[in-house]
This record gives C-alpha cells, sequence and structure tokens, in this order.
C-alpha cells in the first residue's frame, strides 16, 4: 500500500491514460483512496465517475499508468489472479446487476455460497440481516424483475457487503431513491465504514449526502483528478469545481431562472 | 496507391487471426469449464430444459410432418417403378442419415441457439457478467460451460425424437392413408438400417452439431456489444453462422463417414 503524508492508501491509481470509443476518458489520472475513508467520486456527466470504478474493480483496463490495489497492479495481472484480488472487494452497479434469472436471496447469497463454508442457516440469517439493513426485509423469494428500479440496486448494495470486503466500489448508490432511502443508505455506508473498517468508494452526483458522509473528495474534471479531504476540495478556487459545486447547491434551473439567463423578456 | 491497400489486407489479416484465436481460446476454456469441478449440475439442468424441454414441441411436430411428407413424396416416386413396399427403407434411410439430425438442428437453434445468445447478451447489456466476476464467479464457469454442455447433449435426444415422430408420420401416410402394408412398411425399414453406419453416423453428426450450435451461441452472446442492437446482431448472427456451420459439416461428416 502506498503512502502520502502520513495516509495510508489502499487503492492508488498513477498516471493512468484510457481512452474509451475515440474520447479520452483520462490522461494521467493520478489519485489515490485512502484505507477506511469513504470517498466520494464527483464530476459532471461523462467525466468518468463510472468508469475510474471500473479500473479499480479490473473490468476496464488502462491504455497506460498503474491501478494498484492492496498493493498489486492489477493492470499487469492475469484473470485469475484478479479474482483472487476481487475477493476483498464488493462492487454495486448503477442498474444493480442482478441475475434476473435467480431470486432476491440466490442473488445475495451467491457469493456466500460459493467462496465459503457457512452453513444454510448461517447464509440464510446473513442475507436476511442485509436485506433488512438496506430495507428490503422479506424480499427473498422475490425476482429482480419484481424490485423498482431503487429496490433492485439496494438489493445489489446486500450482495456488494454480503461478506464484508475490504472494499466496497459503489456507482451512484443514490440515484432514484427517495429522501428516506438516501438517508437509509448513506447511514449503512458510515456504519459499515466505522464498525467494519471498510474502504468505501462511491461516486454520486448526491452533493448533500456525499459532503454529509465522506472523509474525502475527488473531483474529475478533463480526465484528471483534484482529490483530497472534503473541506479542502470544497474550499478549492478550481474555476471548474466552484461552478460544479455551486450549480449542484442551486438546484435545476427554473423556467423563470432560464429565461432570465438566456435574455428572454417574458412573453410579447 | 499500392502500400494503403497491402496495409488494409495486412490489417484484416492480423484482425482475422486474432478473432480466429479468440474463438479457439473460447472454445478451449468453455470445453474445460464445461468438465471441471465445480460441476454445476442446478445450472445444467435448468439450461437442459430451456434448450431441450421448451424445444419439444416444435421438434416433434415439425418430425410427424416431414414424415408425413417424405411418406407422401416417397409413395409417388416409389410406385412409379413399383416399389411401394420399400417406403419403409426411404423414409427411415433419409431421415436417420440426414434430414433428422440436420432438420433438428436447424430447428434447435433456431428456438433454442438464438435464445441462449440473446440471453447471454442481455447479461452483458445489463452488466450481469460484470456482477459475476465482481464475485470472483467465473461467468465461463457460471454462464456458459452449463449452456453449451446443455446443447450437446440435448441435441442428440432431440434429433432420436425427431426420427421417431417422422417415421410415424410416414406410417400414417404411408400405410393408413395410402394403402401400404403396415408390415411391409416395418420391415423394409427395419432391415435397411445398419447400427453402426446409419445410427451412429446419425449420433455423431448430432453431436457435433448440438457443440457446432453451442459454442456459436454462447461465443456470440458473450462477445456482443454491451447494446439493444448487440444483442439483436447476436442473435441473428447465431442463427446465421449456426444453420451455415451444420451444413457445412453435415457435407464434411458424411463425406468421412463414408456414403
Amino acid at each position: 500500500m502506498s503512502e502520502d503524508g502520513g495516509q495510508e492508501f489502499r487503492v492508488v491509481l498513477d498516471g493512468v491514460d484510457l481512452t474509451l470509443g475515440g474520447r479520452r476518458v483520462f490522461r494521467g489520472l493520478t489519485c489515490g483512496f485512502p484505507c477506511g475513508q469513504i470517498t466520494v467520486v464527483l464530476g459532471g456527466s461523462g467525466a468518468g465517475k463510472s468508469t475510474i470504478l471500473r479500473l479499480i474493480a479490473g473490468l476496464q483496463r488502462p491504455d497506460g499508468g498503474s491501478v494498484r490495489v492492496a498493493g498489486q497492479d492489477i493492470a499487469q495481472i492475469s484473470g485469475r489472479e484478479l479474482f483472487e484480488v476481487r475477493y476483498g472487494i464488493g462492487m454495486l452497479f448503477q442498474g444493480g446487476a442482478l441475475l434476473d434469472s435467480m431470486t432476491i436471496f440466490e442473488n445475495v447469497s451467491l457469493p456466500l455460497y460459493e467462496h465459503t463454508d457457512l452453513s444454510e442457516a448461517a447464509i440464510a440469517q446473513r442475507v436476511s440481516e442485509r436485506l433488512e439493513a438496506v430495507g428490503l426485509p422479506g424480499t427473498e423469494s422475490l425476482y429482480p424483475r419484481q424490485l423498482s428500479g431503487g429496490m433492485a440496486r439496494r438489493a445489489g448494495l446486500a450482495r456488494a457487503i454480503v461478506r464484508d470486503p475490504e472494499i466496497v466500489l459503489c456507482d451512484e448508490p443514490f440515484s432514484g431513491l427517495d429522501p428516506v432511502n438516501v438517508r437509509r443508505i448513506e447511514a449503512l455506508m458510515v456504519e459499515l465504514n466505522r464498525r467494519l473498517g471498510i474502504t468505501l468508494i462511491v461516486t454520486s452526483h448526491h452533493l448533500a449526502s456525499s459532503l454529509r458522509m465522506a472523509g474525502r473528495l475527488t473531483f474529475l474534471v478533463d480526465g484528471r483528478a483534484i482529490s483530497g479531504p472534503s473541506a479542502k476540495v470544497m474550499a478549492s478556487q478550481d474555476r471548474r469545481v466552484v461552478e460544479f459545486l455551486a450549480a449542484e447547491q442551486e438546484g435545476p434551473m427554473t423556467p423563470s431562472a432560464a429565461e432570465s439567463t438566456a435574455g428572454g423578456g417574458g412573453a410579447p | 496507391m499500392r502500400a494503403p491497400a497491402i496495409e488494409t489486407l495486412g490489417l484484416r489479416t492480423v484482425r482475422l487471426v486474432n478473432h480466429l484465436g479468440c474463438i479457439a481460446i473460447f472454445v478451449g476454456e468453455t470445453c474445460a469449464c464445461s468438465v471441471r469441478p465445480p460441476l454445476r449440475i442446478r445450472r445444467l439442468v435448468a439450461a437442459v430444459f430451456d434448450a431441450g424441454v421448451l424445444s419439444l414441441a416444435i421438434v416433434c411436430l415439425s418430425g410427424a410432418t416431414v414424415g408425413a411428407v417424405l411418406g407422401l413424396q416417397g409413395y409417388t416416386t416409389l410406385s412409379r417403378f413399383g416399389a411401394e413396399g420399400s417406403l419403409g427403407a426411404v423414409v427411415g434411410l433419409s431421415l436417420i442419415r440426414e434430414l433428422g439430425p440436420v432438420l433438428t438442428a436447424l430447428l434447435v437453434t433456431g428456438r433454442a441457439g438464438s435464445a441462449m445468445a440473446a440471453e447471454i447478451a442481455s447479461m452483458v447489456t445489463t452488466e450481469q457478467l460484470d456482477g459475476l466476476r465482481m464475485m470472483s464467479v467465473d461467468p465461463m464457469d457460471f454462464v456458459v460451460g452449463p449452456k453449451a454442455l446443455a446443447m450437446v447433449l440435448v441435441m442428440p435426444l432431440l434429433s432420436a425424437l425427431f426420427i421417431v415422430f417422422a417415421v410415424f408420420g410416414g406410417y400414417i401416410v404411408g400405410v393408413e392413408l395410402l394403402g401400404v402394408d403396415g408390415g411391409t412398411y416395418l420391415t423394409s425399414l427395419e432391415g435397411s438400417i445398419d447400427f453402426s453406419d446409419d445410427v451412429a453416423g446419425s449420433l455423431v453428426k448430432a453431436l457435433t452439431f448440438g457443440a457446432l450450435v453451442g459454442f456459436i451461441a454462447t461465443y456470440r452472446g458473450y462477445t456482443s456489444e454491451p447494446t439493444a442492437a448487440g444483442v439483436s446482431a447476436a442473435t441473428t448472427g447465431t442463427v446465421v453462422a449456426s444453420s451455415i456451420a451444420i451444413l457445412l459439416s453435415d457435407y464434411v461428416i458424411t463425406a468421412l463417414w463414408g456414403v
């Protein structure tokens, strides 16, 4: 693991270059994610927030640079070795990525059946606890198609944390959730981080939640990262960060504001 | 002018060799994960159900229809030479040696092969395969292996069923409608079929076609683009590639097995 200013990093991206479909997503991206902290990755649409998680998960290989997870450069290791590194990582995908031919119980319990020797009863109890933690008690026998998008994502989170991994990657966990469930998931993440010391890397557009739970922010802009403790990034004078944060805090533009911005004088 | 043309030819050749290499690796991995532990019996049974049981109706109905047509055509042709008594042999031999395995494979490609490719392609689109990878579960073991193996297992069984229903269809038309003697029909059928030549050859064809359809369907699904158009291309590509592969390999096996 790398260290920087006394901070121990669980995940380090160093000089990462990546081009996807002819578009340069990252150019020399360098950033670290400290051990046992919650880091929220912010940035505009298409800035590469989901892609950074896919790089850390080894689902995407960089064109150049290194991606070190728990000391191993996962851009250089074989597919089999990658499976071993992933034992310690749980990931929540944007759409949940639940297997639609299996029930919620089968989905959430799959990592336990595959990689542990737990008894049936212990697995059932663990699954039930995790589903309750994400606010989905009693949904074990349902199929993913019977859940709403937000519920499927919460079931995906239950699956990601069912083995208590060292690192949890969450791609837009608050997207499409009602305020109560935003708070619930936020509290769950903070609890996982405090109780088990899990390193959480979260991409989000939800600024209020991000600021409440994140110890550290990584702001993606023009293929590079501005990262540091939340307060430091929030105080950044970088024009693009200031504009993004101001727009997020003001919320969506109202029709009257849009008209005045466009210089429209209202109805003739 | 010549240099870019040579460059393009070289690039295409490299791409083709690369593509063939990917297919070879995929086939090797599929074979390996079909036999190495953990053997996923529940996944295999589910795949056999999807590919086999759900294809029963179309295979049986098509078999009976093809047999009836063969009986009708065979009777018309044979009666010109006064050889109606050989109707059983004509129907049986043409079904067992050729039509049974080939038509079954084409039907199963259209019904189960395309569905298999579409299912895997939609799993790619919805990141389900990535979800498995993140649980350190190899999608080749969990999804591809059982489906490909199921196709190899069900093809000979469906082919046998197709032949049985076709022989029955030929019997109904030849014996019940056109007046051929039932005993003569069955005796000529039984007397003309040799197990080591006809039945074993039919079995080899069905197993080969099953493997081809299984590999093509899973490969096209697994390597599809994660878009709706990707799912569509995987499905269409499976049907086209499998049909051509079935017909080409049919000729090769027939030539090698001995006509």
